[in-house]
């Protein structure tokens, strides 16, 4: 399936960027007339998405972090999120609840939260190399007023 | 991200205001921490009325006081929740440990 409508944004990863990232993810979505539910749904996963490459893709430096929305026909988001950070080593450990390697500053719950408020998720990762994070989300169709 | 406090018989309220993320967690834990150890309060009572969004950070915040409150033998409630950060919390069990009003 061919999406509709396409953005890619790259930024640096700092964490003044989040807020950016998921408002920017927001108002793309717009277009799918979503609901406000689905909306703080959508921001909340991506600010998961892209805390997590803030914090553990690029612990000691300065990396960049790309997001790309598509918007395909079924009225479904589709919501990349990659970095080129260490990536990591056992995806399936990383995606169980409370696991966190952050300390106590971090919940854990980060993959959890993107698992129950998006459709589905997707996680590749190669240590060294990075990691790539695809969600989905299928926004419902209104009818209009 | 800016907190008031209010202490009134032992229990201290803080509001909380503005995007609980990453990037406003770490001053939040600090600036709570030092009122918890300040007041010494037997209730805290986290007003979120004012939080206009809150992802996974939030809960490590939460948490976070709540575990300094056990330490001082006191209680917590979160009160005001708006409807976005209760389905965070409650994704993570959170209203399983703290009291959400």
């Amino acid at each position: 399936m061919r999406p509709t409508n396409e953005v890619k944004l790259t930024f640096l990863s700092r964490s003044a960027n989040e807020g950016f990232a998921r408002t920017a993810a927001a108002c793309f979505a717009a277009q799918l007339d979503p609901t406000l539910d689905e909306v703080n749904d959508v921001k909340t996963a991506v600010s998961e998405a892209v805390t997590n490459c803030i914090v553990h893709a690029y612990p000691d430096k300065l990396g960049t972090v790309t997001m790309r929305l598509r918007l395909f026909e079924d009225n479904t988001l589709e919501i990349l999120v990659k970095d080129s950070g260490v990536g990591i080593p056992d995806v399936e450990k990383a995606r169980k609840p409370l696991f966190t390697t952050g300390g106590d500053e971090r919940s854990g719950m980060g993959f959890t939260i993107m698992e129950s408020f998006m459709d589905n998720l997707k996680v590749r990762s190669q240590p060294g190399k990075g990691t790539t994070v695809i969600m989905r989300r299928r926004i419902s169709r209104r009818l209009g007023i | 991200m800016p907190i008031s406090c209010v202490e009134e018989k032992q229990v201290l309220t803080v509001r909380l205001t503005g995007e609980v993320d990453h990037h406003a967690a770490k001053g939040l834990m600090a600036a709570l921490a030092e009122e918890i150890d300040t007041a010494l309060p037997r209730q805290l009572e986290l007003d979120m009325s004012g939080v206009t969004f809150m992802d996974s950070s939030g809960i490590a915040v939460v948490l976070r006081s709540w575990k300094r409150m056990r330490e001082l033998g006191g209680a917590m409630v979160l009160r005001a929740v708006p409807p976005y950060a209760v389905k965070v919390l409650k994704a993570a069990g959170v209203d399983k440990l703290i009291e959400i009003k």
